[in-house]
C-alpha cells in the first residue's frame, strides 16, 4: 500500500466519528519505483493531508519532507521529488493500520490491507 | 444475463469468486477481452476532463485488475477494492499499478471525503442487492455504500457503475439508493434492444445536473464484436433428472431416459404442418417400443 492511498483511508467503522489518519505499524517496508509525474502531483496536492503523509512517511523511514509545504513549495524541484518519493515509491507490505479512535487493528498483508469489519461495527 | 444461473445466486462474492474463478479472470481471454470493454465504456461515460491530467480513480469490485489496467493504460492512478481476497491475490500476482484494498462496498468506503476524481466499477454492484448473511439488509447496505461513495468524490465528479440488474425492481432500487445519497443522474442501457448485448450503466454524478449521456446502440443496432456478452461464467450445474410423466413430453415413468409418446406425436404434428406427406397416422401403436422380436 502507497502512502497516497494511506492518506485517502479513514476508518469506517459506524461509530466513529474521525478516523483518520491510521497508525501505521510497519512490519515489512518496501521501496518501488514509479514514474514522476509533476502534473499529478500538483493535481493531487490540495487533497493530501500533508501532516498525516509527513508522519506516515517518517513511520516507513522515508524522511526529506520539510515540515510545512504549500502550494508555492510545488515549484520546487526538490521538494516535489521528495514528496514523489514518499506519495509513490514508499510501500507497506506488511504490518497494520490502526484507527486512531478505537484502536481497531487492520492487518495488512502482501501490501493489501484488510477493511472488512466485524457484524458490530457496521 | 439472461442464461444460465445468475452467479449472485450460487454464493456470497468472496466465497463464489474463488481461486479457480479467479484463475479464469487470468487465462480465459475472451472474459478479459470483455471486461476491458466494459472498462473502456465506462471510461468514455465518465468523461473526465481531456486536459491529458492523470487523475485519482476508484475501482469498486476490482477484482483481478483488469479494468485497472485499462486505468494505467490511459495514465490514471487508481486505487481498488474487492471483498475477494482470492481476487486480490491474482491482482497482486500480476502487479497492477493501483493500490488494492480487501473490503466490502455494503460496509461503507473507507476514504476520507472529497478526495477521488471519479469512481468506476464494472459487474459488482448487483451483489450488495442480495442478503448473504443473516441480519444483512441489502437496502441498508446500498444506502452505506451510496453515501459513502458520494462523501469521498469531489464535486463534479462522476461514478459509474455497470451492473447487472436482475429485473427491473432491482435496476429501481439501485438507482433509488443512489439518489437519496444525493447522486444525480440515471440508468444508462446500452443496446436495450438486444437480449445479450444489453448492457446497464449507472452514471451518477456529484453536485452537477448534467444530461446524462447518450447510450449506445439505442436504435437497434448490434455490437460490432462478441465482447458484448456476459462477463461471469454461470457456475456449472447437473441437470435436473426429468419426470416420468406418461403422455408428457418425456418418456414414461419405466423409462424416463426415453422421449415418450407425447414427443412422437408432437413431431408428427409439425412435419404434417410442414407439408410433409407420408407422415404414420396416429394409433395407439405411436411411440411404443417394439418387441424383441423385431
Amino acid at each position: 500500500m502507497k502512502l497516497l492511498t494511506h492518506n485517502m483511508l479513514a476508518c469506517h467503522i459506524k461509530s466513529v466519528k474521525n478516523g483518520f489518519p491510521f497508525k501505521i505499524e510497519a512490519v515489512r517496508v518496501e521501496e518501488i519505483e514509479a514514474d514522476f509525474d509533476p502534473d499529478f502531483l500538483r493535481h493531487i496536492f490540495p487533497r493530501i493531508e500533508y501532516h498525516a503523509l509527513r508522519e506516515a512517511a517518517e513511520t516507513l523511514g522515508a524522511g526529506g519532507l520539510p515540515e510545512q509545504a504549500d502550494e508555492a513549495s510545488l515549484e520546487d524541484e526538490d521538494f516535489l521529488r521528495a514528496f514523489h518519493h514518499a506519495l509513490l515509491e514508499v510501500v507497506l507490505e506488511e504490518g497494520a493500520l490502526i484507527c486512531p479512535e478505537t484502536g481497531r487493528r487492520f492487518p495488512v498483508a502482501k501490501g493489501i490491507p484488510n477493511l472488512l469489519l466485524h457484524e458490530d461495527e457496521c | 444475463m439472461g442464461r444460465g444461473n445468475r452467479p449472485e445466486h450460487t454464493a456470497p462474492p468472496e466465497v463464489f469468486y474463488s481461486e479457480s474463478e479467479a484463475r479464469k479472470y487470468t487465462t480465459n481471454s475472451r472474459m478479459m477481452a470483455i471486461q476491458a470493454a466494459l472498462t473502456e465504456r465506462a471510461l468514455e461515460l465518465l468523461a473526465l476532463p481531456d486536459d491529458g491530467n492523470p487523475r485519482l480513480l476508484l475501482d469498486l469490485g476490482c477484482g483481478s485488475g483488469l479494468s485497472g489496467e485499462e486505468l494505467t493504460d490511459r495514465g490514471h492512478m487508481w486505487v481498488g477494492a474487492d471483498i475477494s481476497p482470492a481476487m486480490l491475490d491474482v491482482a497482486a500476482e500480476r502487479e497492477v499499478e493501483g493500490d488494492l484494498l480487501l473490503g466490502d462496498l455494503g460496509q461503507g468506503l473507507p476514504l476520507r471525503a472529497g478526495t477521488f476524481d471519479g469512481a468506476i466499477s464494472i459487474s459488482a454492484v448487483q451483489w450488495l442487492c442480495n442478503a448473504d448473511t443473516r441480519g444483512a439488509d441489502p437496502r441498508r447496505r446500498l444506502q452505506r455504500f451510496f453515501q459513502t461513495l458520494y462523501a469521498c468524490l469531489t464535486r463534479g465528479a462522476r461514478a459509474v457503475l455497470q451492473v447487472y440488474p436482475e429485473g427491473a425492481r432491482q435496476a429501481t432500487m439501485l438507482t433509488d439508493a443512489a439518489m437519496r445519497a444525493g447522486f444525480s443522474g440515471g440508468l444508462v442501457v446500452d443496446f436495450p434492444h438486444s437480449t445479450r448485448a444489453k448492457k446497464y450503466f449507472l452514471v451518477l454524478m456529484v453536485g452537477s445536473a448534467g444530461a446524462l449521456p447518450a447510450a449506445a446502440g439505442a436504435d437497434g443496432e448490434e455490437p460490432d464484436d462478441e465482447t458484448a456478452e456476459v462477463a461471469v461464467a454461470a457456475r456449472r450445474q447437473p441437470r435436473k433428472k426429468r419426470r416420468g410423466i406418461v403422455g408428457a413430453l418425456t418418456g414414461s415413468a419405466r423409462h424416463p431416459e426415453a422421449k415418450g409418446k407425447g414427443w412422437v406425436l408432437k413431431k408428427k404434428e409439425q412435419a404434417r404442418q410442414r407439408g410433409y406427406a407420408n407422415i404414420p397416422a396416429d394409433t395407439k401403436y405411436t411411440g411404443r417400443k417394439r418387441k424383441s422380436r423385431f
